[in-house]
């Protein structure tokens, strides 16, 4: 096998400076609720790991994921940092292609056996193969075989960690999620619709520094950037609790930055960093920017109720069995008069 | 489904048919009841005034029972006041109401909600102690009264916590405080809690019946 760059000679040549290295490894620190005091021990593990060997599968998705990652406006070192680590095998930024392309997923998987990592995108349709191969083999049939060797498999986006969009009702394709599917191996899903690019790079720095994987919630999403709602991080709560809303999205509510409760926000019951970690390398995050959480990162969120719905409202279906339930009250009202009528003419009689 | 869809859909969905069609059908039957004979010449007419009167009136307790009164009076009105605010002046309440009404109205800053809440909790829990506490009280309680406060006070208790959270998670604290509210709503129009609908009816019947016999309302 022959030898791989470690990361920090890879950053190294991509011109990272030494300051900017070290910026990053305070920033993941911090967003992974380490003390500072892990700050050289992540610089050091980065720097003299080995490339570790990746593959990214993807599957019935959008190629927003990797778009997240790769398209942000200046190149940051997250962003290096995962090119530094990915490149085995990745559908959109491979340069091979075809029969190449598979014998690069192959060559990587024999030559590191049980210690590669697997990226997913996109959900797995089980309903008919058919609906998406890659060279001639079904979704199913590559995430089965490449993941039989893996370390760890990381769900990345919401259609890999749960069906996401092809999975939303009514689910033509029979598509499913990687924890479906991956039972005997770890499995972290990092979840959004797209995931923030710094929260996939943490994780994948987590596992780098560490060799193990971070603390799951019970949706198997790391807790350190799904640990809190957006709702419990958000900067126009005060305005929740004082009972300030914004009605409309022009009105002087949502001028003044009221809270987006009436517009549908989902932060309440949202798991995510945004509110923390932003985005655009800091910049701001949706919420921030006028438009309610829709709750990407939220199992099943395409079917969780309009996107400009309040959270509180009910899912009722039609009002016409209301109204029968309201016709039988009616019936019944009126049997249970008579039969009272009947007793108190009795009554009045006896009496 | 995760709990909270199912809350919010199948579970709150029956609870409503069972609610509609069980409130309905006890005002129904007890309006169609047959109205009591006059067994001698009614004095005056009993109109609509005279149940008005009643119901303003009997919201008062009489001078010689003021004094005795005051305290479980006091108790009630925070109890029915606190409630009638978080269930309608809490905005997510106002749009979950809106939700199937199509209209809002102005709501309270969730911090007065809040407190209000506690309050109706509070007083909640002093009228329960006062129950078990005074003999004639237990005497006249039954089953009924116990599980009406059980399914008023739950709701309560669940709603305050989902912004204390207690290390529960949002969406199921709200998951439970919404079933809570589902319970209430299949027991409402069953047990006494069904005063709510009727307490004003029976009000206004007391004072059109006591007028015709000619009794100082
Ligand atoms: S905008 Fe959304 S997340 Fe922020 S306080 Fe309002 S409801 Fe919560
Ligand atoms: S604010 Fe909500 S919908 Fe938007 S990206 Fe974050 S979790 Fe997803």
């Amino acid at each position: 096998m022959k030898k791989r760059p470690t990361v920090g000679e890879i950053l190294q040549a991509k011109g990272v400076s030494r300051r900017g290295f070290l910026k990053y490894c305070a920033t993941t620190a911090s967003i992974l609720a380490l003390p500072p005091s892990m700050i050289p021990r992540i610089a050091e593990a980065i720097e003299n790991t080995r490339r570790p060997s990746v593959i990214w599968l993807s599957f019935q998705e959008c190629t927003g994921c990797t778009e997240s990652l790769t398209r942000s406006a200046s190149p940051t070192v997250e962003g290096l940092i995962f090119d530094a680590i990915s490149l085995d095998y990745h559908h959109t930024l491979q340069a091979a292609a075809g029969d190449q392309a598979e014998a690069a997923r192959h060559a990587a998987m024999e030559e590191n056996e049980g210690g590669y990592l697997v990226l997913v995108d996109g959900s797995i349709p089980l309903g008919n193969p058919g609906f998406s191969t890659i060279a001639g083999m079904s979704n199913v049939e590559m995430l089965k075989e490449t993941v039989a060797g893996a370390a760890a498999v990381v769900a990345i986006g919401s259609c890999a960690a749960f069906g996401g969009i092809p999975g939303a009702d009514p689910n033509p394709t029979g598509a499913v999620s990687v924890m479906d599917l991956v039972t005997d191996k770890p499995v972290i899903n990092v979840p959004g619709c797209p995931p923030i690019p710094m929260v996939m790079t943490a994780v994948l720095t987590h596992f780098l520094t560490f060799g193990t994987i971070p603390d799951l919630d019970k949706h198997g999403r790391p807790m350190t950037f799904f640990g809190t709602t957006i709702h419990d991080r958000c900067y126009r709560r005060p305005f929740y609790e004082q009972g300030k809303f914004a009605e409309t999205f022009d009105d002087e509510g949502a001028k003044a930055g009221w809270c987006l409760y009436k517009l549908g926000c989902k932060g309440p019951t949202t798991y995510n960093a945004c509110a923390t970690t932003k985005w655009n390398s800091g910049t701001s995050f949706p919420i921030e920017a006028g438009h309610p959480c829709l709750g990407c990162s939220e199992p099943n969120f395409w079917d969780g109720g309009g996107f400009y719905e309040p959270l509180s409202t009910g899912r009722f279906d039609s009002g016409t069995k209301l109204a029968g339930a309201a016709a039988a009250g009616v019936a019944l009202g009126v049997a249970a008069a008579a039969a009272g009528r009947s007793k108190q003419a009795k009554f009045t009689k006896e009496g | 489904m995760d709990l909270l869809a199912f809350a919010k859909g199948p579970a709150l969905q029956v609870a409503a048919y069972i609610f509609v069609a069980g409130s309905i059908w006890r005002i129904v039957g007890i309006v169609l009841l047959k109205e009591k004979v006059d067994h001698s010449e009614p004095r005056k007419s009993g109109g609509l005034m005279a149940a008005l009167k009643v119901i303003y009136t009997r919201s008062f307790t009489a001078s010689p029972f003021k004094r005795a009164t005051l305290y479980p009076k006091m108790l009630a009105y925070v109890q029915h006041l606190g409630l009638f605010a978080v269930i309608f002046l809490f905005v997510p309440h106002i749009m979950f109401f809106e939700g199937f009404l199509g209209f809002s109205w102005p709501g309270l800053p969730n911090n007065i909600i809040y407190l209000l809440g506690v309050a109706a909790v509070a007083a909640s829990i002093a009228l329960l102690v006062r129950r078990l506490t005074s003999p004639v009280l237990k005497l006249i309680s039954n089953f009924d009264d116990y599980f009406s406060w059980f399914v008023t006070v739950l709701p309560l208790v669940t709603g305050l916590m989902i912004p204390v959270r207690m290390g529960f998670r949002y969406e199921d604290i709200l998951a439970v405080h919404i079933l809570s509210v589902v319970l209430l709503m299949l027991w409402f129009p069953f047990g006494k809690l069904g005063h709510a609908f009727l307490v004003f009816v029976t009000r206004g019947t007391t004072g059109m019946v006591f007028e015709r016999r000619g009794a100082k309302t």
